[in-house]
């Protein structure tokens, strides 16, 4: 007897599998091993060198979409059209930055007949890095102490409130850790060129850096929590090899921040577990981490939990994973066609 | 001297300890050792089995385990 299986259209984002990788990739795998449905797996990028648009076994079809900065009506414009020949009925945004227009956008998109699973804004904006030191002292989680700098002559007074090394971070990205007041300095030139302002001045916590994938189901329950330990770290601190990890700790903090949360989707908890013994909140992602397929391979697919989901489904929450599960990531020359190239960079599709 | 409950151990030396995601390896006396320590037996039984099965000065070898030991408890092998 045939078996019928149901097939879901799912749009993607973050193919950029690079040495800084998006986490679209391995979503994609995750949920492709899931044996309980079909997909046809629409990516949506922003680029025409993003790795995963050349992967036509993990991507059947991908359309390029706008940056974030375009806004709104141009990311919803733009769906609208990919809509209509895909017939899509989820997508899983990956990155930081595109999440608040798709988050703005979810009503819509639900009108539309598109189902999404994330956060909502309030969720959203409470775990931002500018707001992490409120965010753990209400709810009672170690944060680090931090301070939010406006203009340079902030900075100067940082030694008042700090002892060094502290570290110096960017409302979005990067974190550089200085040992002297001219290093903090160097710090805050270096961010602020990038991302601008407003700058973080954090705690230096010494420790053991821990990394915990979670998957909330909007009503307070942690579905799967996994934590793991880099093993291999690259310049960029991107984990190239990590380790599923055996502790209770860790996963009582992450049932505790999708409890107080209700977190709705996948997240990331960057843990700082100090040398004291306490397990410090550095930073919270609001989407799935590049090594998800680590949750998948030791027994917790958080993606395909994720979609099941999203379409409506219960899903109950995992109890038992493989510890000692190891991913080492690798790089490989994917070879392509100028004419590949051509269409996604001159159709905006491939 | 108890090896923690958790800490995976093979026959060959090799360790793994769940919580921090830390592993290391032995040589074969030092896998040795370890199977002895999991049996939750005295250090004395220890250095006797030792001393009886192979050649070895007692206090040089009770030295050694000590030394061996103190690496195990600094990485949280031991309790």
């Amino acid at each position: 007897m045939k078996e019928n299986k149901q097939k879901i259209v799912i749009a993607v984002t973050a193919l950029n599998a690079i040495d800084s990788p998006g986490p679209g990739v391995a979503v994609i795998r995750a949920i492709r091993e899931c044996t309980d449905f079909d997909v046809r797996i629409i990516g949506l990028s922003y680029e025409s060198l993003e790795p995963g648009l050349y992967m036509h076994d993990l991507v059947d079809k991908t359309y390029q979409i706008p940056y974030p900065t375009a806004g709104t009506d141009a990311l919803l414009g733009r769906l609208q059209y990919i809509h209509e020949k895909e017939n899509l009925e989820l997508i899983i945004p990956n990155f930081d930055a595109e999440l608040f227009n798709f988050i703005k956008l979810r009503d819509t998109l639900k009108k539309m007949g598109i189902a999404t699973f994330m956060p909502d804004l309030d969720q959203f904006e409470a775990r931002d890095k500018m707001k992490l030191l409120n965010f753990g002292k209400k709810h009672g989680f170690e944060v680090p102490e931090d301070k939010i700098i406006h203009e340079f002559r902030e900075l100067a007074k940082i030694e008042e409130d700090f002892d060094f090394p502290l570290v110096v971070k960017g409302k979005f990205y990067d974190a550089i850790i200085a040992n002297t007041m001219e290093q903090a300095e160097k710090a805050y030139y270096k961010i602020l060129s990038k991302w601008g302002l407003p700058i973080i001045v954090q705690e230096f916590i010494k420790g053991t850096e821990i990394n915990i994938a979670a998957l909330g189901d909007g009503e307070g329950n942690a579905i799967s929590v996994i934590p793991m330990r880099k093993l291999y770290i690259t310049d960029k601190g991107k984990a190239w090899a990590g380790i599923t990890l055996d502790d209770e700790t860790y996963i009582e903090l992450a049932r505790k921040f999708i409890q107080v949360t209700k977190w709705r989707g996948g997240c990331e908890l960057e843990v700082m577990l100090s040398n004291d013994g306490k397990p410090y909140i550095m930073e919270v992602n609001p989407r799935f981490p590049a090594w998800i397929y680590l949750t998948a391979a030791a027994g917790q697919n958080q993606p395909a939990s994720l979609v099941k989901m999203a379409l409506g489904q219960k899903v109950e929450p995992f109890t038992d994973y493989e510890v000692g599960k190891i991913f080492v990531r690798y790089a490989w020359d994917l070879i392509t066609d100028i004419r590949e190239f051509q269409k996604i960079s001159g159709n905006g599709e491939l | 001297m108890r090896v923690r409950k958790n800490i995976a151990t093979s026959d060959e030396g090799f360790l793994f300890n769940p919580t921090t995601g830390d592993s290391f390896s032995t040589n074969a006396i030092g896998a040795e050792i370890i199977l002895l320590m999991k049996k939750d037996i005295p250090t004395s039984e220890v250095v006797d089995t030792i001393c009886e099965k192979y050649d070895v000065d007692k206090a040089l070898f009770e030295r050694d385990l000590e030394e061996f030991t103190l690496q195990l408890k600094g990485n949280s092998i031991l309790e």
